[in-house]
């Protein structure tokens, strides 16, 4: 137990309260480590908007979902037509609604932006693992979060959305269909659905979700951020002053808190703008077929998920029987390429090659359905591994080979055309540009082991570079 | 009988789907109506006296009316049947039961009906504005129409007698190959009730009521933006200077 802290009886009401708290729960020495006390580098570009973004709002998505659900009926005869109540009869009700399916959209705008910075700066690498780690755990609780949340309004899109989705875990050998009952609760998406991604959509996935945020910024603040330059200013040999806080930091309060304030103004006015002037966003944030109720019986003739979906999507399309070939090629390849290494001992070799033949078979042997599925999901798990991919020996992309900024520009422009594919009805062009995009995806970070150590970094500068504004 | 109403119920089922995908004419733009009070008080008219009849707009209450500038009395002595109450929705005067029986299927409800039908050609406001104007005397269809947007449609014309009777010229010519209708325009077979500009006025104006109805709020909604963004760019300028006299201590 800590030691009981006495104070003058001359102190004011405000501080003998304090006191009184202090003595029995940490309130000034967590204001202190997470918030006063906690040393940023002074360095941070815009790319550091993104993280207090996303935890601005996750906020804003929990306050409208709790005034959402005062008024929103979870049954499949009323749901539609409680979401047009809430956007026609509730008091500012349309305000709330656009504001939690705009901020579905920013959600992913922002998080993968704060990803996307993660990547380039080499935010993942040691000791900054389990900040990556819980980031992608965070991620994944999002997907799930944002696919269940989108039957609830009970639309056609929604419907067949849900339905789509729900029958690629039926491609599962053996368990499938049966794993699809379970999930749906029905033989189609019905009621039972609905109640249960209701239920999972407004407290079992949001309670996992805050848990993670939470470690998240833990982790984060008992590794200290990294910055631009990938340089450690809290390492054993960077400059400190006097009391040992470094040089090139700063506390976070009051100055990334002033600086992220300026970040959320900006953030608010292009959200505002959305949820004012457009809120269905295109056809893209909302989708036009989605205010038609759902129907059972009637078949629209494109799904399309949600655009923060569909690079994904566009995975799950591209593999055919066809690319099937393709990908039992790359998995011979790669085991001949392990197999040759003169530094394996002679048992790992014939794993590798037992494992590379077995996987073979079995991609032979099961449907193309079910490896789109392995891929889709593949595409997202890939992610958590980054932080052990990753050979280069710098974090910064600034200190990095140049051809790694093209790779990085390359992995980007191919996100985006998977992610626009994705949107589109199938065509035959489209299908082969996806394949290519998959591979270049999953090669991107299959072989980061062996790319990102070819190349001459350039030196490291000691302190961060920063010029005073 | 019954295998007829069977046979077209089935038709519409899978024309209904496949009229999404196009190999139709292109839309026409339809006029922004939704801040014209005058305009929107006659397709509400309309809407009530011709629409209601056989579709409904179940998310919409009659006393919302007076946010297009009708009073409740107005709308009580104007717009509704005697057993309406003025909170109510708008429920069609037709069984759904036997509106499938009739046309196959039970007719859409209209309240967000312009949200729905935006797409690849234009808003759904253009859609319901070029659908309303492009009915045509089709004799081999079960209603004896048909219409440009949406081929083979299960709702019979009914505001005919105010557009008149008309069919479309088409024009057949080669393109790579293959024998290509246009559509050229149109042929007067009687005249209707209005003059064609009058008739495209009273469609803009429905159109209007419509793509109001879809959001009753979408003004207010717009009219609000622009004082939270000036609000927000000032809050900008604040929260700029606010930062820039933080950080003027950080070397």
């Amino acid at each position: 137990m800590a030691e009981f802290k006495e104070i003058s009886p001359d102190a004011s009401a405000g501080e003998k309260l304090l006191n009184w708290v202090d003595n029995r729960f940490p309130a000034s020495k967590l204001y202190k480590e997470h918030l006063s006390e906690y040393y940023a580098p002074k360095n941070f570009n815009f790319w550091y908007f993104f993280g207090s973004l996303a935890l601005l709002v996750l906020v804003i998505q929990i306050v409208t979902g709790i005034f959402l659900v005062m008024h929103y009926k979870p049954d499949a005869a009323l749901a539609f037509g409680s979401v047009e109540y809430i956007m026609r009869d509730v008091p500012w009700g349309w305000l709330i609604r656009y504001m939690h399916s705009t901020g579905a959209s920013a959600f992913f705008v922002v998080v993968y932006l704060h990803m996307y910075r993660g990547l380039i700066y080499g935010s993942y690498r040691k000791p900054r693992e389990l900040v990556w780690v819980f980031g992608c755990a965070i991620f994944l609780c999002l997907m799930a979060e944002a696919f269940m949340g989108y039957l609830l309004p009970w639309g056609q899109m929604s419907y067949w959305g849900a339905q789509v989705i729900v029958n690629l875990f039926a491609a599962v050998p053996f368990v499938g269909p049966d794993l699809a009952l379970l999930i749906r609760g029905d033989y189609v998406v019905g009621d039972a659905t609905l109640n249960r991604f209701f239920s999972f959509h407004v407290i079992a996935v949001p309670l996992v979700l805050l848990g993670l945020v939470v470690a998240h910024i833990i982790a984060l603040h008992e590794v200290g951020s990294n910055n631009p330059d990938g340089v450690e200013i809290k390492g054993p040999n960077a400059p400190k002053d006097a009391n040992g806080h470094p040089l090139d930091g700063i506390p976070f309060h009051p100055y990334y808190t002033v600086h992220d304030i300026l970040g959320v103004s900006g953030f608010l006015l292009v959200f505002s703008a959305v949820i004012f002037f457009a809120p269905e966003f295109g056809g893209y944030f909302l989708e036009y077929n989605n205010f038609i109720p759902a129907d059972p019986l009637k078949t629209p003739l494109h799904i399309a998920p949600v655009w923060y979906f569909t690079p994904f999507y566009s995975m799950l399309r591209a593999i055919t029987s066809e690319m099937m070939y393709a990908l039992i090629a790359c998995v011979l390849a790669g085991a001949y390429f392990g197999a040759t290494r003169p530094s394996l001992p002679k048992v790992v070799k014939g794993g590798i090659v037992g494992a590379a033949v077995l996987v073979s078979l079995l991609m032979l042997s099961i449907d193309a359905k079910f490896w789109g599925v392995v891929a889709m999901g593949g595409a997202v798990v890939i992610l958590f591994f980054l932080p052990w991919l990753d050979n280069c020996e710098v974090k910064s992309i600034r200190y990095r080979p140049d051809w790694h900024k093209y790779m990085y520009g390359v992995f980007v422009v191919n996100f985006i055309a998977l992610a626009y594919l994705g949107v589109q009805p199938p065509s035959a062009i489209g299908e082969r540009v996806s394949q290519v995009g998959t591979l270049f995806y999953f090669g991107f970070f299959l072989l980061m082991p062996m790319w990102s150590r070819i190349g001459a970094t350039k030196t490291v500068p000691d302190r961060v570079t920063f010029t005073p504004h | 009988m019954k295998k007829i109403i069977l046979s077209l119920a089935l038709a519409l089922g899978l024309v209904a789907g496949a009229n999404a995908s196009g190999d139709t004419i292109a839309w026409d733009q339809a006029p922004n109506k939704t801040n014209d009070l005058a305009a929107l008080q006659n397709g509400a008219k309309i809407f009530v006296n011709h629409c209601l009849n056989c579709h409904s707009a179940a998310y919409m209450r009659f006393n919302r009316l007076k946010d297009i500038g009708l009073t409740e009395q107005q709308i009580k002595d104007n717009l509704l049947f005697t057993t309406d109450k003025v909170g109510d929705t708008m429920k069609a005067n037709i069984d759904p039961k036997q509106a499938k029986e009739w046309f196959g299927a039970t007719p859409p409800d209209l309240t967000v009906i312009a949200r729905s039908r935006a797409g690849h050609g234009g808003t759904g406001a253009d859609y319901l504005y070029t659908y309303m104007r492009t009915f045509y005397r089709d004799e081999t269809k079960a209603t004896g129409w048909n219409n440009l947007v949406f081929p083979n449609v299960g709702m019979p014309h009914v505001l005919w007698e105010m557009q008149g009777v008309r069919r479309p010229i088409f024009e057949t010519h080669e393109e790579h190959g293959h024998h290509v209708q246009t559509f050229k325009g149109w042929d007067q077979v009687t005249p209707g009730k209005v003059s064609p500009l009058e008739y495209d006025q009273a469609m803009g104006d429905l159109v209007g009521y419509l793509q109001w109805m879809g959001e009753p709020a979408q003004n207010t909604r717009v009219r609000i933006g622009v004082w939270v963004l000036l609000f927000l760019v000032g809050f900008m300028v604040i929260a700029w200077r606010l930062n820039a006299s933080f950080w003027k201590d950080i070397k």
